[in-house]
């Protein structure tokens, strides 16, 4: 015995699933159901009316691709997913992969479906038409290869909400009137009022376009010739083309040309408005100026910026870290990333106060390493410590603190020259190259990398210490 | 004679074409159901395609010509005797809106040339962002270009209204930023970059009292970066590339071959683009941001420190690299089959996803969409082993465009 199952035209996705629900659950086998709607010189069977003993549960997955694929015009569409569905049902084949052939078919059908429905939000243009009422009033014509005219229409509806549209189809009408969307029967293309924004759209495709840099597969590709006959600009292509390479043949004939005259004092008075740094700051300010535009080392081609100190210009106390990290390289001021607050914390607890202190680095740009999405710290070597020590110096010099305390090993060597291990010299008071009183302490980074617990809780301790011991010196 | 409108769209719409971003997807999801005009949010969509196939999603055009910095390589610089012209706010708002509604475009692209001063230029950009915005109700897409120099405020507010932020970088190198474009700073480019970032991931935080703060640029910054108009090499454009990717997260850098402009100066050679070199860096950059190579790796071998232009970046990584392959293709990692060349990101996932069920064989991965053809020698499958294919000697030449046959004269 054989069935057949008439859907109608174009057929709608729910009632194939009301038909094959039936289907299945008679347990009624692909071959013996006849989708196609032909009624033929035998008439089928239609379906038995109750749902059979057999019922059938399908992934939400299942449904949408079935769903993508009813709007295909592929007149087969809903015997493959009838086929699917038996095949799911009785666990064999895998048609919801695509290595498998019926799934790969599938697959590629649900593809062309939202290939078209994105042809069409892409390729409809609507023309202005009169309006009486409050409401702007636009319409298009369009010809969509697969029954897409519903699925593609929600889309209009929630960009276009504010004015009244109509996208016309051979098969299919959608029309959205004051909110709301209906669909009705289509035709053939109506015809539509001259708009003038089409002749501005056309300005714009011609001159955006670049003619030394044609490459027409890349436009065929995209934008397929079916569908040029619709699209208002395409008919200029063939003009642009034409016109493409006598324009940049006359670019290379015309070479370089003479500059605009009074083009030179225009430039040359916005250059004369930028910074500019001297050679020799006279002031705490001027070597700012300066060390912004540092180009001493390689580092500042890398970093973001350069990272001053900060703090009071008369502190007393000065802190010196190694280099600025990741976040203080993004906003340009010290000790802001982890390192800087657990050292903002300690200095709360020690009650150094911050606006009596000037904080910085040995090192004004970051140096790093790039690893996946991170930028990992990596520690400045003794020449770039030597060529950013100019920078200290000159905070050194007019600031004038009565200590400086050295956070870590750059730090210590950047303010002593000397670079032997930390261990031994961390809580003395070495004479700086400066010649003033430099306190060896631990960076607070170092701190933080430390593996075990109570090593990092001593550290700790010890920078706690340090830094009171600091103010008290200076108090 | 006064400009016309159509005059000025060609002017500017013609300054506008060098940039070569076009993007319009990701950021905040809008639509105008409750009030206003428009939509954005989902995948981007190209409107039309030019025959320089490049696609027209947003109507990209600049506020004006005039500027005032004189940028070598650039078509609107100072000295350039090119026409100028200048939109008016209103001019530019009705040509976004009406080109919308006939769905000709996503939304806008607005640069600009600098007059009088970075600051003025770029607070007459964010007035048009506003007007669409705020006047309009417009929630179809808008990126601004950022304006180098401009004060940080100024930046901060053209983020809220603009979806996209960019900041063109210009050139792969500090030096020849400095040489060509002596107006710009390289400095104070990142400056903007690392703002940019640093305001988004403010927004990310909510405030004591549980409030989000207003949404900052959401699709994120890019920038464009000029290939073939210095010496740099590909080694230093992808090690520069990175630093932008890792420093201020950037969506994407742009590569745009250098192309001969009308008007041009005598600082800079009139080639024929390097569209070639252009799309292989594009490859790389590919590998760089979604198949887990680093620079190091794609570079090292290269010959002067350029891309093969005959076989592309992966093909030539594996080529150099054959002692890791043939690799199984049902028990290989993930990080390793996205190393063969000719499985793009979405067929390895699709072949892990379809292993699981059972052992996948040779002609599975052509349905899965794989590239066989490339990737024949670096995989073993039930059904196909390459032998000896994996380390002949001629591997290179099987994909390279064959040698063109010199004649004689």
């Amino acid at each position: 015995m054989s069935y057949g199952v008439d859907l109608g035209d174009p057929g709608r996705f729910d009632d194939w699933r009301a038909a094959a629900r039936l289907a299945i659950s008679h347990r009624i086998p692909p071959d013996q159901i006849d989708w196609s709607g032909d009624t033929g010189l035998f008439a089928a069977t239609p379906l038995p009316r109750e749902l059979g003993p057999h019922a059938v549960n399908v992934s939400q997955v299942f449904l949408k691709l079935a769903r993508s694929v009813s709007y295909n015009a592929a007149p087969e569409r809903f015997a493959l997913l009838y086929q699917a569905l038996w095949q799911l049902d009785r666990g064999t084949g895998a048609p919801l992969s695509k290595a498998d052939p019926l799934g790969q078919r599938l697959q590629l059908m649900a593809k062309a479906v939202s290939r078209d429905i994105h042809k069409m939000h892409a390729f409809v243009r609507f023309r202005e038409m009169p309006s009486d009422g409050p409401r702007r009033r636009f319409a298009a014509w369009f010809e969509p290869d697969h029954h897409i005219v519903e699925p593609g229409s929600t889309f209009f509806a929630k960009r276009f909400a504010d004015m009244d549209w109509l996208i016309a189809t051979p098969r299919q009408t959608a029309r959205f009137e004051n909110r709301v969307l209906s669909f009705h029967p289509g035709g053939a293309r109506p015809d539509l009022p001259d708009d003038a924004s089409e002749g501005l759209w056309a300005t714009y495709f011609a001159n955006i376009f670049n003619p030394a840099r044609v490459k027409l597969d890349a436009m065929r590709s995209e934008m397929p010739k079916k569908y040029w006959k619709n699209l208002p600009e395409t008919r200029l292509i063939p003009e642009m083309l034409q016109d493409a390479e006598a324009r940049v043949q006359r670019m290379r004939e015309a070479a370089a040309s003479t500059p605009k005259p009074g083009a030179a004092a225009i430039s040359t008075r916005y250059r004369a408005t930028m910074p500019v740094a001297p050679a020799l700051p006279e002031s705490l300010e001027e070597a700012q100026q300066a060390a912004l535009q540092c180009r001493r080392c390689g580092l500042c081609e890398a970093a973001t910026q350069t990272v001053w100190g900060s703090g009071a210009a008369d502190a007393r106390l000065m802190l010196v870290g190694e280099q600025p990290g990741d976040r203080e390289d993004l906003e340009g001021r010290p000790f802001v990333g982890p390192a800087g607050q657990l050292l903002r914390q300690v200095m709360m607890e020690t009650g150094l106060p911050e606006d009596k202190l000037w904080l910085t680095n040995a090192v004004k740009h970051f140096k790093f390493t790039p690893r996946g999405k991170q930028r990992l710290h990596q520690n400045p070597n003794s020449a770039e410590i030597d060529h950013c020590r100019w920078w200290l110096g000159l905070e050194l010099a007019f600031i004038q603190p009565q200590l400086v305390v050295a956070l870590g090993a750059s730090a210590a060597y950047a303010l002593t020259g000397n670079d032997q291990p930390l261990t031994a010299r961390r809580g003395t008071i070495e004479t700086g190259l400066h010649g003033g009183q430099v306190l060896i302490s631990w960076h607070p980074s170092g701190i933080l990398r430390r593996q075990d617990a109570a090593a990092q809780k001593q550290a700790r301790a010890e920078l706690t210490a340090d830094l009171q011991q600091a103010w008290a010196c200076v108090a | 004679m006064a400009k016309t409108l159509q005059d000025k769209l060609a002017i500017l719409s013609d300054a506008a074409k060098y940039d070569a971003s076009c993007a319009s997807s990701g950021g905040e999801k809008r639509d105008s159901r409750k009030d206003g005009l428009g939509s954005s949010g989902g995948a981007g969509i190209c409107h039309a395609y030019t025959p320089d196939g490049r696609c027209i999603s947003l109507l990209k055009i600049l506020m004006t010509n005039f500027c005032i910095f004189d940028c070598a390589y650039c078509i609107n610089r100072v000295s350039s005797n090119v026409e100028r012209a200048r939109f008016s706010v209103e001019e530019v708002v009705s040509l976004t809106l009406e080109f919308y509604r006939r769905n000709y475009i996503e939304g806008l692209f607005l640069s600009s040339g600098i007059i009088k001063s970075p600051d003025q230029t770029m607070a007459d950009m964010v007035r048009i962002a506003k007007t669409l915005r705020v006047d309009h109700g417009f929630k179809g897409y808008i990126h601004l270009k950022t304006i180098p120099d401009a004060a940080p405020e100024l930046i901060r507010e053209a983020g809220l209204y603009a979806d996209r932020l960019s900041i063109n970088i210009e050139l792969p190198q500090d030096d020849s930023v400095r040489k060509f474009a002596p107006e710009k700073r390289p400095e104070t480019i990142r400056g903007a970059m690392a703002q940019v970032r640093v305001e988004q991931e403010a927004t990310k935080e909510r405030s004591h009292t549980g409030k989000r703060p207003p949404k900052f640029a959401p699709a994120g910054q890019s920038t464009q970066m000029i290939i073939g108009a210095d010496g740099t090499n590909d080694a230093t454009i992808l090690q520069s590339s990175t630093r932008l990717y890792t420093g201020y997260k950037l969506r994407r850098v742009y590569y745009s071959a250098f192309s001969p402009i009308p008007d041009a100066s005598a600082a800079l050679p009139l080639i024929q683009p390097p569209l070639l070199r252009e799309h292989r860096l594009y490859q790389a950059d590919w590998l760089l941001r979604f198949y887990g190579f680093d620079a190091n790796e794609i570079t090292t071998g290269m010959q002067g420190g350029n891309l093969d232009l005959e076989i592309d970046p992966k093909l030539a990584w594996a080529l150099q690299h054959r002692g890791l392959f043939p690799l199984d293709v049902n028990r290989a990692s993930r990080d390793l089959l996205l190393r063969v060349p000719g499985f793009g990101v979405k067929s390895v996932d699709r072949i892990i996803a379809a292993r699981r069920n059972r052992a996948l064989r040779y002609e599975d991965l052509t349905r899965l969409g794989a590239s066989m053809k490339k990737a024949r020698p670096f995989i073993t499958a039930p059904g196909w082993t390459p032998g000896g294919l994996t380390d002949s000697a001629n591997l290179r030449a099987q994909f390279a465009p064959p040698p063109e046959q010199l004649l004689l004269i």
